[in-house]
């Protein structure tokens, strides 16, 4: 009886509190810069793209929404010759950012990205490239890794010892 | 008699419209009570988000299961309303407003409502589904439970006016209204009257966390949509008799008879969504004790005292 009276006392206050409710298309939601959205390709401070077409995020999307196809250019570059993610079937997990060797994939805060039409869903890789680096700025992967490309040969790059030859290293 | 038809049809056309108002009104409330807006999109405060479901459930398939007592469903979600409606027509909104101020006023009021859970009882059966058979049989049982106290409670109230003329006990408020010496018989009245319309925390019929839906899970559409009118309109009649009973209809300082009738029913209509959005829906059992052993005796010890004052007040 006298828990009764008193959840009707304390939730008639209830009508003057604040409401919880974000009235959203006019009042915006507030978006943590970790939030898992809309998937987009990033280039490194060079412009070049960062892609180096490895499949792992393919192989570790667990809807299989990713397709591409390595293909290599002139200067012995790996990259993607198409690069396709099916935003219909993606689950948004970040997968694909976590298992990116280059940092190439990453998932961003934007989440409005309805369409009418299911086909217009399927993103190509001229929808998914932007020009900035995304989350990490200053990251080359072909000045830092041990791979050579045209113009530079392995042990060019940053912090990079010049390979050793395992023949003279013979007794 | 021209002038009383007219009047007649107007009251129809205000109460088939009352429930989007009292939708609304308890969606706005409902939602203020959880923190929240509640709908406030369609039109100018939401008004109209009512009258968009309305238009989406005349738009849904009405459909008659094959397993249905074809007739029996179909009539049964009628019952309800044209019941409500019937009660509605004892109830003196003003002096002058009121569709037939029968002398036997409240006994038509308690008849009707009586004959309301035929309307429940009729559609659980005639659904042949199992779900709605145990809402109809709940609702059997409640009714029957609840409709005592709550014909009791009235009971004072009729003693101290000395008349079943709605329009009569009202001006027998002129003075004092009968919420003050009839406190108890108020408070029995809106907890026999909100099981009344199985409305939360007595909604057992339906049950949606139990049994789907209880009586209506099989409806569809605007025989759907009779059940929650009917609803509706029982929140409003149980308003109004409330207001008729206990708080003076239409008596009050300053405002117009019919504003004060108005603004009293809607508090009342306003408490019952407080009091929905407060306490959760009562186990079967507990029901059944509250109404036969508390409800019955305080009304039946509230008509023993009633009396001796109103015999000692006699001239």
């Amino acid at each position: 009886m006298w828990s009764t009276l008193r959840s009707l006392w304390l939730i008639f206050l209830h009508l003057f509190r604040k409401r919880v409710t974000v009235q959203y298309p006019e009042q915006r939601p507030e978006i943590p810069a970790r939030w898992r959205g809309r998937i987009i390709l990033s280039r490194d401070p060079d412009g070049g793209e960062r892609c180096v077409a490895c499949y792992l995020c393919a192989a570790a999307c667990p809807v299989d929404c990713i397709a591409l196809q390595a293909t290599e250019d002139e200067q012995g570059r790996r990259y993607p010759e198409f690069f396709r993610i099916n935003f219909s079937r993606c689950i948004f997990c970040g997968w694909c950012e976590e298992a990116c060797p280059t940092y190439a994939i990453q998932l961003t805060p934007d989440f409005e990205m309805s369409e009418y039409d299911r086909r217009k869903l399927v993103y190509e890789k001229e929808d998914l490239l932007i020009a900035g680096v995304g989350k990490y700025p200053g990251y080359n992967f072909y000045r830092q890794a041990g791979v050579s490309i045209e113009g530079k040969d392995k042990g060019e790059a940053e912090d990079e010892l010049p390979p050793v030859d395992p023949r003279s290293l013979l007794p | 008699m021209i002038l009383h038809l007219i009047q007649v049809v107007v009251i129809l056309f205000v109460l088939l419209n009352l429930p989007i108002g009292l939708i609304w009104l308890e969606r706005r409330l409902l939602g203020g009570f959880q923190d929240r807006y509640g709908p406030n999109r369609v039109g100018p405060f939401g008004l109209l988000q009512p009258v968009a479901d309305a238009i989406k459930l005349f738009m849904k398939e009405d459909w008659v299961p094959p397993f249905a007592d074809r007739y029996v469903f179909v009539v049964a979600p009628s019952i309800v309303v044209v019941t409500v409606l019937l009660a509605f027509g004892t109830i003196p909104f003003t002096r002058h407003i009121a569709v037939a101020d029968l002398n036997i006023g409240l006994l038509f009021f308690l008849a009707m409502a009586s004959l309301g859970v035929y309307s429940i009882v009729l559609s659980g059966w005639a659904s042949n589904s199992k779900y709605s058979l145990v809402g109809g049989l709940r609702a059997a049982a409640q009714m029957i439970s609840y409709e005592i106290p709550m014909a009791l409670s009235v009971v004072g109230v009729a003693m101290l006016a000395g008349s079943l003329r709605l329009g009569e006990i009202v001006d027998a408020q002129r003075h004092l209204w009968f919420c003050v010496p009839q406190v108890v018989g108020l408070v029995i009245f809106l907890i026999a009257t909100i099981a009344e319309a199985r409305r939360i925390p007595f909604d057992l019929p339906e049950a949606d966390s139990e049994i789907v839906s209880g009586y209506h899970t099989e409806y569809s559409s605007m025989k759907f949509g009779l059940f929650f009118l009917g609803e509706y309109l029982d929140v409003a009649l149980v308003a109004a008799m409330t207001t008729v009973l206990f708080l003076g209809g239409w008596h009050g300082p300053w405002l117009p008879g019919l504003l004060w009738f108005a603004l009293k029913a809607g508090a009342v209509v306003m408490v019952f969504v407080w009091v929905r959005s407060v306490l959760p829906r009562f186990r079967f059992d507990q029901l059944m004790d509250f109404g036969w052993k508390v409800l019955l005796p305080i009304s039946l010890l509230n008509i023993v005292v009633t009396g001796y004052f109103a015999l000692l007040a006699r001239p």
